[in-house]
């Protein structure tokens, strides 16, 4: 379905994505882990070719990515809506159905009906017909979802959807992904800094350090070795409690930035796809 | 033209009434009308877009370019459509590369600049400088008329053709972009809607009230609504209100119809904004 083949991609002179490799396949559940800055969001438009790479090639159903594919649908990671836009959610998911067309769109039933099962299928009916830009952050992410499913994707990208949510909605968004990955044979590509909530739910592991990339199931990419050789420098994968912690990553800032420079990207190996 | 004859004849089955009783009177209103309503179209887009100084820049670039057209003795509306055209497409291309506020300001100081320059080789400072800037809406002739109306309808179809890639680029641009929707394209041919808008506003109202009524009515209409069609529907409504009572106003009393027509836009914007005060106080106090 998805073929993500050694990307390399450079923004303003620095070097982001440097042989990023993996692949996935129908109805997988798959989670993009990394600190802040890795290059998760950029991954993701690098898929969507928003993001075109300097070397390497992503391929979905074998042929390679064109921008605006409605086999694609995608959840961006920052919205920014203003409080006063006149527009209901249902207008805002319908969108994503035909928002790329030319002209003022008729109403048709079916067209409705689309947008109703959408809404349903992440349970906003509720707030449907509530202004956009007075929802919580956490309605508006289900919209968002919605607005991605409304076109009926293969393959879902979705970016960071559990930073605005609190446990329970968490658990809840990533039951109903994990649902929609199953039943919809779907495959979805779901980006989180913190792996734990989703352990339950994963097929799968793409984590993304440094630029490069380790791919495969939980228990083989999250291990001390494979994510020291990532991050290039030791690292220590822990379990406690059912949780997976990541100590010595950036994010613990117990290792010092020159430290990792250190490592130069040069030396490492090609990554496990 | 065969349209006016049309309009005219309206105009004789509205007689008895009484306002209507000269062409001139009629020919404001019907001007007025076709204004307001393009206006609040456009305008809709202006303010979810968040590009009021863009939308407020245009209009005083097509007064530069009617001073140019008489300068160069064409119709001032070659040198409207030139300036506002290629004007709008000038702010959209150069801010992507710098700030669209700095851009939009240094385009409109260059036309002023121009403007003044042509209006002094013209030497038709006083009267046509002040027609362009408060317009001359009770004074129309027929084929203003005439030429109002075709613009307004051109605006009106690029308008219901860009509206729904458009309000998808607004709204959710990264989605929008993933799925294929052309920003650059859009956003030029948005810059070229604003532009015609002002065609039409600058001749019959003036450069300074065009702004008001492509701004006013809807962000007052969006104080109280929350879908895009009430929206529209209200902001057409308040802006007809506005021109109207203007120049029965004005016909009465002599004075501007500038003068009433801004004044009851901004009196329609408190008027509402103050009404939605006082409810939602009332509904915190229960
Ligand atoms: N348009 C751009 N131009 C230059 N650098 C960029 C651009 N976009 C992103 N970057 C840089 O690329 C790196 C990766 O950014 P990206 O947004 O992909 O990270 P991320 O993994 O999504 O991070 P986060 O978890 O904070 O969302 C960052 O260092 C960022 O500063
Ligand atoms: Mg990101």
């Amino acid at each position: 379905m998805l073929d993500v083949r050694d990307v390399h991609v450079h923004l303003a002179e620095r070097l982001v994505l440097a042989g990023v490799q993996f692949q996935i396949e129908a109805g997988e559940f798959v989670g993009l882990i990394g600190p802040n800055g890795a290059g998760k969001t950029t991954l993701l438009k690098t898929i969507l070719g928003l993001v075109t790479p300097d070397l390497g090639q992503v391929l979905v159903d074998n042929r390679p990515i064109r921008r605006g594919n409605p086999a694609i649908g995608y959840v961006p990671q920052k919205v920014h809506l203003d409080p006063d836009t006149p527009l209901r959610g249902r207008d805002f998911v319908a969108l994503g159905l035909d928002g790329v067309r030319w002209g003022v769109p008729l109403p048709r039933r079916s067209r409705r009906e689309r947008v109703e099962r959408a809404l349903g299928s992440v349970q906003a009916l509720t707030y449907a017909d509530a202004p956009v830009g007075r929802l919580s952050g956490g309605e508006l992410q289900r919209l968002q979802i919605a607005q991605a499913l409304v076109g009926e994707p293969r393959l879902l990208l979705v970016d960071e959807p559990l930073s605005n949510l609190d446990i329970r909605n968490a658990h809840e968004v990533v039951r109903l992904l994990h649902e929609l990955a199953r039943s919809r044979g779907m495959a979805i590509l779901l980006v989180a800094h913190d792996l734990n909530p989703l352990l339950s739910a994963l097929d799968k592991v793409v984590y993304l350090a440094r630029g490069r990339s380790m791919a495969g199931r939980t228990d083989e990419v999250m291990t001390s070795e494979s994510l020291s050789r990532l991050y290039g420098y030791p690292v220590e994968v822990m379990r406690t409690r059912g949780r997976i912690v990541v100590v010595g990553g950036p994010d613990m800032h117990l290792v010092p930035p020159e430290a990792a420079d250190h490592a130069g990207l040069g030396e490492w190996e090609a990554t496990t796809p | 033209m065969h349209m006016m004859g049309v309009l005219d004849t309206l105009h004789l089955w509205l007689l008895p009434s009484g306002l209507l009783t000269t062409l001139y009177m009629w020919h404001a209103y019907v001007c007025g009308t076709i204004v307001a309503l393009t206006a609040t179209l456009v305008g809709y887009f202006v303010v979810l877009r968040g590009v009021a100084f863009m939308a407020h820049s245009l209009p005083k670039i097509g007064f530069a370019g009617v001073a140019g057209a008489t300068v160069l003795q064409v119709p001032p509306l070659v040198g409207l459509l030139t300036f506002n055209l290629l004007g709008g497409l000038v702010m959209s291309t150069l801010s992507r590369r710098g700030r669209r506020d700095v851009v939009t300001a240094l385009t409109l100081v260059l036309a002023l600049g121009a403007g003044e320059l042509f209006l002094t080789l013209g030497q038709a400072y006083g009267e046509t400088a002040y027609a362009l800037l408060f317009g001359q809406i009770v004074g129309i002739s027929g084929p203003q008329v005439g030429q109002t109306l075709a613009v307004g309808l051109v605006t009106t179809g690029l308008w219901m053709i860009l509206y729904r890639p458009l309000l998808f680029v607004t709204v959710a641009r990264d989605q929008a972009l993933a799925r294929g929707v052309r920003e650059r394209l859009l956003d030029n041919l948005f810059a070229i809607l604003v532009g015609l808008v002002c065609v039409m506003t600058v001749p019959v109202v003036g450069a300074l009230l065009g702004f008001s009524l492509l701004i006013g009515p809807v962000a007052t209409a969006s104080l109280v609504t929350r879908r895009g069609v009430h929206t529209l529907l209200l902001a057409g409504a308040l802006g007809l209100a506005a021109i109207w009572l203007a120049l029965l106003l004005a016909y009465d009393s002599g004075w501007p119809v500038g003068f009433f027509a801004t004044t009851i836009i901004v009196l329609e914007y408190k008027v509402v904004y103050i009404g939605r005060w006082v409810k939602t106080r009332r509904a915190l106090a229960i």
